[in-house]
């Protein structure tokens, strides 16, 4: 998934079951500003800043579905493993490494703090 | 799996349109080749005329370049034409012998100009219109001569003799027929057509057959046109455009059935299955298409055969006309010539111009001819395809549909008046030119088209007319207007309505349900679709099929609507626009705790927080106490009131009690769009009860009950449905047609579209005339909101999900927050 893998560079920032299928939550303090954390329908995880390429609508409010999300401010869909937005539109929200293990979402901690 | 082999005859618009179409439902179901007989890759046969006409150049009219055909692992053949296709081998075979095996094939042969059979028809300098070759030609014999006649004054003729003279040709057009455009205008509209190309110096010979094309001195090319009457008119050029025919030579050759065309049924399969066909080759219910808009709804229902989707039925189009010569508008559509058992209402300006025509037959439009002013065309072409009932309209019919003017796009109603820079969509600030310009450059065709490319209309909707006309104005005769049946999304073809009857006559009780019975493309649909499958299934199985609180949009989801900064605004619910003391006092509280920046009136009668954060949602609908104002929903939103006659000295009946009662009986009701009442006490009409979805407005006697009112984009004023007596009936009548909209009214979709759709008559059948079934909708609708949760105070029986309130921090997370 990505080159950081030892444990101490993850953090565990809830369980998977506290994602709404087909929805998000969004995690904030961030360095990076709020993430926005998908869950879709197949149980795939995926982490966005919460800022649409658009107008910077929280896209963690927007209705998921199968592996996009439809910006709730003026419909941009984006990509939700890359973060780009789906064509015409052009843009990308920036997406975060995330893995699950044992029911638990980890998210990078260099990315969280900004890093690459 | 090996993959099967599909070869496409013909690299047009048509096949190539097919082939898009396919790849986006089945990309890799296919080895694709195509054959190609010019040899340039997919061009946009409908730009032509501009080309001639020195407005734009060969390379903005390609469509599909070369690299994508290779992008897509088509195979092409570029100037190769095929000369035979073996049915029992399953090949075709190129002029050059290249041989390609097929597991499908696709013939998309288009059509040919047709040659009249006359002496001198073979000399150089005569030539047809027809591809870039022809109008390469037509450019450079305009570079070296002086006399160019036309033959036949149809669209493609009067297109190529404006292009020839617009290059500083003397061009004369010869025609058959009494007057030009015989099959698309009437004789007065074709004498004004007429006179403003006169204007522009072409010279016409009507009524006139050409007998013979008479060498030049020397021999060497051709030098005069020979008429039945004896003239001669000279001529360097002569360009035939005096019909085509489809070619059916190759298909008839392999021994598939033709008949003016090549024969297909619903799906495009010709008589052997393994064979379709589209496009202008083919014979489809015995008509043959000319126009780009029908071939591109055979492409698709035969891009879903070829998929395997198996869905699609082409049953014919109904086609209109827009000649491409700038500075002249006309517009035709259907039978406008009128005839037996058909009315006709005209208007005549000959010194302006203008001339409308506008045929009707049994209390429907059936045929439309305009001249000089026809920015109405694509309204009654939707008025016809529709074969809406015009009774309502009909006095107001000629003067068009925008005689109530729209707003956002300063009163601008006529996109042929306005200049590049001019602003179309107010929403999303497009001007003119920049549609005009994706038009062209990116080969749009549909209104669709221009929406995902734009974005001009997809907003707020009000400029839909104007992108429409600007997309008839650049694509002429070929602008496709929107399937008369549309599709939910792009999730599947059924529409609305058939998801509505397959909900109800099925029973289905969930999405899952019904995405499978009706096989949906998307496994979990999309954001447009699944709000409205969610409404459909919860409004017809109230009670019985459970709310998707994720298929909602976020507004219903939190119970408040979200602004621009991602922060939320809250309106508590004040019945009839009624408040006290007590929660005047609560809301500044707590619009002083939560420092809310911005407290304002709504239009509605009632107070606005705005720019409260989500996780402060829960506590603030708790110190509020007050019912959820659902202003946020699809859903019943206020009750207007006046004061009425507990107060006021003119008040004939109590409108505020009447506004509380109707108010607390609609309370948690969904329906398709937003839904707005108004209750004033005298005619006086203080609550503006005239442009509600439902205005009730008191009078001595009773009250008078009005409908599909609407103050928004378009100012609509509500229509009147009964007078009644009783409190009770007002509610009963005034539920029934709210209940009527929400079983019938397709999602968002406001009331007064929903009445249009139908027609006034329906609605008044069904609940002033129809006792019986009006006091069953009025029963369903009090069934349907039974126990109606109020989100704000019973939040779990409302389905709300608490966690959405509370964001991860990540200070907590960090400290060990998890195991």
């Amino acid at each position: 998934m990505s080159a950081i893998d030892n444990r101490e560079d993850w953090l565990a920032v809830l369980m998977l079951d506290e994602i709404p299928v087909l929805g998000a939550r969004v995690l904030e303090g961030a360095v990076i500003g709020p993430v926005a954390v998908f869950r879709t329908e197949d149980q795939s995880v995926y982490a966005l800043r919460d800022r649409c390429p658009h107008k910077g609508g929280p896209l963690s409010q927007g209705i998921v579905h199968g592996h996009r999300v439809t910006c709730p401010l003026h419909g941009w869909n984006v990509e939700l493993e890359s973060g780009d937005a789906v064509a015409p539109d052009v843009g990308c929200a920036g997406r975060l490494s995330v893995k699950v293990e044992d029911g638990r979402v980890y998210l990078s901690k260099a990315e969280l703090a900004g890093g690459a | 799996m090996k993959k099967m082999k599909l070869v496409v005859i013909g690299n047009g618009m048509a096949g190539i349109r097919t082939l898009e179409e396919l790849l986006k439902l089945a990309p890799e179901l296919y080895e694709i080749t195509v054959f190609g007989a010019e040899p340039y890759p997919n061009y946009n046969r409908i730009l032509l005329s501009p080309v001639l006409a020195g407005e734009q150049t060969v390379d903005e009219i390609i469509l599909n370049s070369i690299d994508w055909y290779a992008e897509n692992g088509i195979r092409l053949h570029l100037g190769k034409t095929v000369t035979r296709i073996d049915r029992t081998r399953r090949q075709v075979i190129a002029e050059d012998g290249t041989t390609e095996g097929y597991d499908r094939l696709l013939v998309a042969t288009g059509s040919s100009p047709f040659i009249l059979p006359i002496p001198g028809k073979d000399l150089t300098g005569v030539i047809t219109y027809r591809d870039i070759q022809d109008t390469q030609h037509m450019i450079e014999a305009a570079r070296n001569y002086r006399h160019a006649v036309v033959i036949g004054g149809g669209l493609l003729g009067l297109e190529a003799a404006n292009g020839l003279k617009l290059r500083g040709m003397e061009v004369t057009v010869i025609h058959l027929a009494d007057w030009l455009l015989e099959r698309q205008l009437d004789p007065v509209a074709a004498r004004l057509l007429q006179q403003s190309l006169e204007a522009k110096g072409l010279r016409f010979r009507l009524a006139t057959q050409t007998t013979e094309l008479r060498a030049n001195g020397d021999g060497t090319r051709v030098g005069a046109v020979r008429c039945k009457d004896g003239s001669e008119v000279p001529a360097d050029l002569v360009v035939m455009a005096a019909g085509i025919r489809p070619n059916t030579a190759l298909a008839e050759a392999a021994g598939l059935a033709c008949q003016r065309g090549i024969l297909v049924n619903d799906t495009l399969q010709t008589f052997d299955p393994r064979i379709y066909a589209v496009g202008e080759c083919v014979s489809h219910r015995g008509t043959a298409y000319g126009l780009v808009a029908p071939l591109f709804e055979q492409a698709r229902v035969c891009a879903n055969h070829l998929a395997f989707m198996g869905i699609g039925r082409y049953t014919g189009s109904v086609t209109s006309t827009k000649l491409k010569v700038t500075g002249i508008d006309l517009f035709s559509a259907g039978e406008f010539m009128g005839g037996e058992g058909m009315e006709e209402i005209t208007l005549s300006d000959p010194v302006g111009g203008v001339y409308k025509k506008l045929v009707l037959k049994d209390d429907q439009l059936v045929g439309a001819c305009l001249y000089g002013d026809t920015a109405d065309g694509t309204w009654y072409f939707k008025l016809l395809r529709e074969g809406r009932k015009i009774a309502e309209l009909r006095d107001s019919l000629m003067f068009g549909e925008n005689n109530i003017g729209d707003v956002g796009h300063e009163g601008h109603n006529k996109a042929m008046a306005m200049t590049e820079s001019d602003e179309v969509c107010g929403c999303n600030g497009i001007s003119k030119g920049a549609i005009v310009k994706a038009i062209q450059e990116q080969g749009l065709f549909t209104l669709e088209d221009v929406r995902k490319c734009t974005k001009a209309s997809g907003s707020c909707g009000s400029c839909t007319g104007l992108v429409e006309q600007i997309l008839m104005n650049v694509l002429g005769t070929d602008y496709s207007d929107a399937p008369t049946k549309k599709a939910v999304c792009g999730c599947t073809d059924h529409s609305h309505d058939e998801v509505r009857k397959s909900i109800r006559e099925h029973h289905l009780l969930s999405q899952q349900e019904v995405r499978q019975f009706m096989e949906w493309r998307t496994p979990n649909g999309c954001a447009t679709c699944r709000p409205a499958l969610n409404y459909y299934l919860l409004s017809t199985w109230p009670h019985e099929a459970e709310d998707d609180p994720q298929s909602r949009f976020i507004n219903e989801r939190a119970h408040a609507n979200i602004q621009r900064d991602g922060t939320y605004s809250v309106v508590p619910r004040m019945w009839g626009g009624l408040t006290n003391p007590d929660e005047l006092r609560r809301i500044a509280d707590v619009a002083e705790k939560f420092k809310v920046p911005t407290v304002k009136l709504t239009g509605g009668q009632r107070i606005d927080l705005l720019g409260i954060r989500k996780e402060d949602l829960p506590a603030v609908w708790k110190a509020l106490d007050m019912p959820s104002g659902h202003a946020y929903g699809k859903s019943i939103r206020t009750v207007k009131t006046c004061v009425g006659d507990e107060h006021c000295r003119f008040g004939t009946q109590s409108s505020m009690q009447m506004g509380v009662n109707l108010e607390k009986m609609l309370f948690g009701m969904y329906s398709p769009h937003k839904v707005k009442l108004a209750v004033s006490g005298c005619p006086r009409n203080c609550a503006e009860a005239g442009i509600k979805d439902v205005g009730v407005i008191g009078v001595d006697s009773g009250w008078e009950i009005y409908v599909a009112g609407n103050g928004g984009i378009k100012t609509e004023v509500a229509q009147y449905l009964c007078k009644v007596k009783t409190d009770e009936e007002v509610r009963e009548y005034s539920a029934a047609f709210l209940q009527l909209y929400r079983e019938e009214g397709w999602y968002l979709e406001r009331t007064v579209h929903y009445v249009a759709r139908v027609g006034m008559d329906v609605i008044r059948q069904r609940i002033v005339n129809d006792a019986e079934g009006r006091r069953a909708l009025y029963e369903r609708l009090l069934f349907a909101l039974q126990g109606a949760p109020d989100p704000w105070k019973t939040s779990e029986a409302a389905g709300v999900d608490w966690r959405q309130f509370r964001p991860v921090q990540l200070a907590a997370v960090s400290e060990g927050f998890l195991p």
